[in-house]
């Protein structure tokens, strides 16, 4: 038997139970077959139609025109045939599984829609004819996801994470000075001259390979373009780095690689872009100045 | 009844008139409706709701994310830490334009700052540390986002986003370098230009539209001078709105994995 939602059920209890004149609960414990339907006082003038069959003939017709809602199988003959719906399902409210299947070859024969009375003398003003579960035709795809409210779950590790950032930073700034030396003079040029240090891995390159290459090609085609274009090249879908091995590891050289070239080119080079020990030449790279000492 | 006494009374008085205060017409009007500031605050997920919605800073975040996005591990907030540093950048960098002017004087404004005025010293480390810090945050922020694939459809084009907005972090680093006009500035502003230089085809031109000149002079502090404190930000926060709108848009955090 389908199980019909809780608050369809009510609202069909509330239409019988206005139709009949007795209480909702008393509507919904008959519904659910709880206690036996109450019989409506008008019940002989109601036009019993003479072909009716003997299962239904028998039934006092007006007892139970509601009921059928408990069970959906016994609307199948009455929709089947509109003329002796109100009393058909009649023993169906009885006892509802094998009543389901009996009314339906009685209906069937009484087939004759000009002998049928359209206004019953029953007071039923509202009916359930089905319940049409709440299924959807096409399958969600979306899985229901597992989430929690941003507020406080989210925004708090946020701000304690931005507190600790700004108390890091302001202690850095108190320890140690930004780097300023002599005024700027185009006449005097330092050696080595260096970039800043998210460039000194390209500088590095440039003392390799020639500046066409080095310095604009690389940047310009590895660096921007392929870089951009990157999520359209990796189409594999999976996000597991257990399958997408390749993608991982190419992401790691390039991360030692840019790593080694930087720091090869911050704290060992020295002038001419000789190669130099940090620990044996000293520093050559000024914004250094005041974190590291060699002495 | 027992009598009250003295202290009781002020104290009772005081918290009757911070209550009327709180649900008063002026704090309503203020805070929106689930705000902690309003009277009646609960901890209801309807509040919960609230607080973000309602407010303008915050509901740059949806309402829910999901659970695993909250860990600490998975994110290690390296994005919002990089809009945090932008915003320490804007605020000291700000701060730091009523004391410079970029001209030859420059070099003697920075030399002022640090040693005649109040926390110049200070605000002028947070910001210079503070742009290392960003650049080497956004780049850890990338990182994360390659490792955990999370560049991967439907948020491919937010990558790219992501690749000019690491692009225009170098940019706005690169070009205040070059501020303090100190022998530092503008020999490493030089190499960085000369590489420019090497440009195929337009080599020249580029090199000689970076300097403003054949070489770095005061002209070229003028010109990076605009393009760090005007041009550029105007432009990462352009591609910084279409960058955190399409976070959401393509379904907020990456993953699980």
């Amino acid at each position: 038997m389908v199980d019909i939602p809780e608050h369809l059920l009510l609202r069909s209890a509330e239409a019988r139970a206005k139709a009949l004149g007795i209480s909702v609960e008393q509507a919904l414990a008959e519904m659910k077959g709880e206690t036996e339907p109450t019989v409506v006082a008008k019940d002989p003038e109601i036009k019993v139609i003479d072909e009716t069959p003997a299962p239904a003939a028998e039934t006092p017709a007006a007892e139970t025109p509601a009921p059928a809602a408990e069970t959906p199988a016994a609307e199948t003959p009455a929709a089947e045939t509109p003329a002796p719906a109100a009393e058909t399902p009649a023993p169906a409210a009885e006892k509802p599984a094998p009543a389901a299947e009996k009314p339906a070859p009685a209906a069937s024969k009484t087939d004759t829609p000009e002998e049928v009375d359209f206004a019953p003398e029953v007071k039923v003003t509202q009916r359930l004819l089905t319940v049409v579960k709440a299924k959807p035709i096409q399958k969600p795809v979306a899985e229901p996801v597992d989430k929690v409210n941003t507020w406080p779950h989210l925004m708090l590790p946020e701000f304690v994470s931005l507190m600790a950032m700004t108390a890091f930073l302001i202690l850095l700034s108190a320890i140690l000075q930004a780097p300023l030396l002599e005024e700027a003079n185009p006449n005097v040029t330092p050696n080595p001259a260096k970039a800043p240090w998210y460039f000194l891995g390209l500088q590095e390159l440039l003392s390799y390979w020639d500046p066409q290459i080095a310095g604009v090609m690389i940047p310009l085609v590895l660096g921007v373009v392929l870089w951009m274009a990157f999520p359209y090249i990796d189409r594999n879908p999976e996000t597991h780095p257990s399958k997408r091995k390749f993608a991982i590891m190419f992401y790691t050289f390039f991360l030692a690689g840019a790593g080694v070239l930087t720091i090869i080119g911050v704290l060992f080079r020295g002038p001419g872009w000789n190669w130099t020990y940090p620990w044996i030449d000293g520093i050559w790279f000024d914004d250094l100045l005041d974190w590291i000492h060699f002495e | 009844m027992q009598k009250l006494s003295l202290r009781d009374k002020i104290k009772e008085a005081r918290i009757s008139a911070a209550d009327s205060f709180r649900g008063g017409k002026l704090m309503s009007s203020i805070f929106r409706p689930g705000s902690p500031f309003r009277k009646g605050y609960v901890d209801s997920p309807r509040n919960r709701s609230y607080v973000v919605m309602n407010n303008v800073l915050y509901h740059l975040h949806p309402v829910k994310v999901k659970r695993h996005g909250v860990r600490l591990s998975y994110t290690l907030c390296l994005g919002g830490l990089s809009f945090f540093l932008f915003i320490v950048l804007t605020i000291t960098g700000i701060w730091l334009m009523f004391y410079f002017r970029p001209t030859e004087l420059a070099y003697v404004d920075i030399q002022n700052l640090q040693t005649s005025i109040a926390f110049g010293s200070l605000v002028r480390n947070m910001h210079r540390w503070g742009a290392h810090l960003m650049v080497l945050v956004v780049f850890l922020h990338m990182s994360r986002v390659f490792y955990h694939g999370a560049y991967k459809a439907p948020r491919e084009f937010n990558w790219v986003i992501g690749v000019i907005l690491l692009l225009l972090t170098l940019l706005l680093s690169f070009t205040g370098y070059l501020l303090p006009w100190d022998q530092l500035a503008i020999w490493a502003v030089t190499v960085g230009g000369n590489m420019a230089g090497y440009t195929p085809v337009i080599g020249a031109q580029a090199k000689f539209g970076l300097f403003a000149g054949l070489e770095a002079t005061t002209a070229t502090l003028l010109r990076f001078y605009v393009l760090h404190v005007l041009f550029l930000p105007f432009i990462i926060v352009i591609f910084m709105a279409v960058h955190f709108w399409r976070v959401r848009k393509d379904g907020g955090i990456s993953g699980p994995l």
